[in-house]
């Protein structure tokens, strides 16, 4: 019993450690004064001024179109890659999968310092600049090592002979790809993607050192966290709060729908 | 299906996104500004061994903080009823999920002179503190955004332990440390392995959080400073992270090596 208290409060606290800091500050977007630490009454100002912020909004529109382009080219790219890998012979696959791996081992800073100096370097023969294209390069090349893992072991519990027995029966054979082994490996594909889209979402390490004038959403919120920090950065963190539990909800629908029904039973039978 | 052509754009890509600009760290790193072989940023960066000793051991502070909260939190989370493990599992993903740099921000509120936790001191009846611009807030930050990937590889190795195991070794006669001992902490150290990797190399390598909350450069700041500060130096930053990448594969492959037959495997 004791034992089961100490569990429990132990959970409690790591939650707390882990939720306080989000909470607080979702309470202070909705803070009236510039106070960051008194609440004196309940407003929306800050919303208000987040969505006059054009910046921000272009930054926004900005991470979200490199987001959905990368994800689906590093989705396409590494899944034909893994299809390739698991054709070669043992000693060449393991080669190119530690090869491949690299930029997920290596630390952020090193990907992005790497990637600006190759930029740096090719943009000054061609005479151009950062920006939109080579933040969108370098996002496909950190995440497409993620799909190629997401879709290996799809791969690997492919039976060949199905493929195969497709090709007997009259496919040719792209379409005993696409009717036979794509829907086979299509949830690690899907994984791969998903991966892709928010990893390039969220990131800011790599697009920073490559971005140049153009910016991402947290390029931007960098640059805002050189003191004063505006106070509607608190109603972004909100929403952002909003926005990623509306999609954990969403994808997990099933799971808790499930999870009403069996409570629901178990006080039943009670 | 059974050519390897699908993988030739992706070996093109990596040549040149990959190979490339690691090859040009490395060309950097022993060249000087006019493309002569040089020492010299080697020599330079030798002058910022404090910065290299203070990353490492708040790295390997966050580390191990890190590592003895989530192995109990892992484990009292496999005793749980499946369903509550699919909903803690999501809980634990979400702070995650949101920006690091507005978590940072979180943590500036909280910590400042006079954010909130030194008025609730206040109005408690305590002094206020230094709380910000200190190891112990830089420490604290990276334990609270590195936490979850420490607790998911663990979760993940103690729940596939079957439970066979464990009556085996209870009808053995092992009392409950014993079987701890002997039995669930060996099975689970290619989590706790992944968790370690997976927290001490981003930690190591932080840059931003120092310059926040903590009261000196760590690696990463230096290497930022040397790339796009005032006074851009491309050599010394690049030796700076050639040196950061060998160090973070030397000690990674020390831990890989106390894990011989795993080594590698769980790293996803």
């Amino acid at each position: 019993m004791l034992k089961k208290f100490f569990s429990k409060l132990y959970m409690f606290v790591v939650f707390g450690f882990l939720y306080a800091p989000i909470l607080v500050t979702i309470a202070f977007s909705f803070n009236s004064t510039k106070s960051k630490t008194s609440f004196e009454s309940f407003s929306f100002r800050w919303y208000e001024e987040l969505f006059r912020d054009e910046w921000m909004m272009e930054a926004l529109l900005n991470t979200i179109l490199v987001a959905v382009i990368s994800s689906i080219v590093a989705t396409i790219l590494g899944t034909c890659a893994a299809i390739g890998i698991m054709n070669l012979k043992k000693r060449t696959r393991d080669l190119v999968l530690n090869l491949s791996n690299i930029p997920i081992i290596n630390p952020e800073i090193v990907t992005g310092v790497s990637l600006m100096l190759l930029f740096v370097f090719v943009t000054k023969i061609f005479n151009g600049e950062l920006g939109f294209v080579t933040v969108l390069l370098s996002h496909i090349a950190f995440s497409t090592p993620y799909v190629v893992l997401n879709v290996m072991p799809r791969l690997r519990q492919l039976n060949m002979n199905l493929y195969e027995a497709a090709l007997d029966l009259g496919c040719v054979p792209a379409e005993a790809f696409r009717k036979v082994v794509l829907p086979e490996i299509f949830p690690g594909i899907s994984a791969g993607f998903l991966m892709a889209f928010t990893f390039s979402l969220d990131d800011f390490v790599i697009s920073y050192f490559v971005s140049g004038t153009f910016q991402t959403l947290p390029v931007y919120i960098y640059g805002l966290l050189k003191k004063p920090i505006p106070l509607s950065i608190n109603a972004l963190t909100a929403l952002l709060f909003l926005v990623v539990i509306s999609a954990l909800l969403l994808t997990n629908m099933k799971d808790i729908c499930s999870n009403i029904r069996s409570g629901k039973e178990s006080k039943r039978n009670k | 299906m059974k050519s390897t052509k699908p993988l030739y754009p992706y070996i093109v890509w990596m040549v040149l996104f990959t190979i490339i600009p690691l090859g040009l760290v490395v060309y950097y790193s022993f060249t000087d500004r006019d493309g002569n072989f040089t020492f010299n940023n080697f020599l330079n960066i030798t002058k910022l061994t404090e910065v290299y000793a203070d990353s490492l051991r708040m790295a390997f502070f966050a580390t191990l903080i890190c590592l003895l909260v989530a192995y109990p939190f892992a484990y009292i989370m496999t005793k749980t009823k499946v369903n509550t493990q699919r909903m803690m599992n999501m809980l634990i993903m979400l702070p995650m999920w949101m920006n690091f740099l507005l978590r940072i921000y979180s943590w500036i509120t909280l910590l400042e002179n006079n954010g909130i936790i030194n008025n609730i001191l206040v109005a408690l009846g305590f002094e206020r503190q230094t709380l910000i611009n200190t190891d112990g807030a830089v420490i604290t930050v990276m334990i609270y955004n590195y936490l979850p990937f420490m607790i998911i590889p663990i979760y993940n190795v103690l729940s596939k332990i079957e439970n066979s195991l464990i009556e085996a070794g209870q009808d053995l006669g092992c009392n409950t440390f014993e079987i701890f001992r002997r039995i669930i902490f060996p099975l689970s150290i290619p989590g706790v392995i992944t968790g370690i990797t997976m927290v001490f190399v981003p930690a190591a390598s932080t840059f931003v959080i120092s310059q926040r909350l903590g009261r000196g450069m760590m690696i990463g700041d230096a290497i930022e400073q040397y790339y796009v500060g005032n006074s851009p130096d491309l050599g010394t930053g690049s030796m700076l992270s050639l040196v950061l990448m060998v160090v973070i594969i030397i000690s990674m492959a020390v831990v890989n090596h106390l894990d011989k037959d795993e080594a590698g495997s769980m790293l996803i």
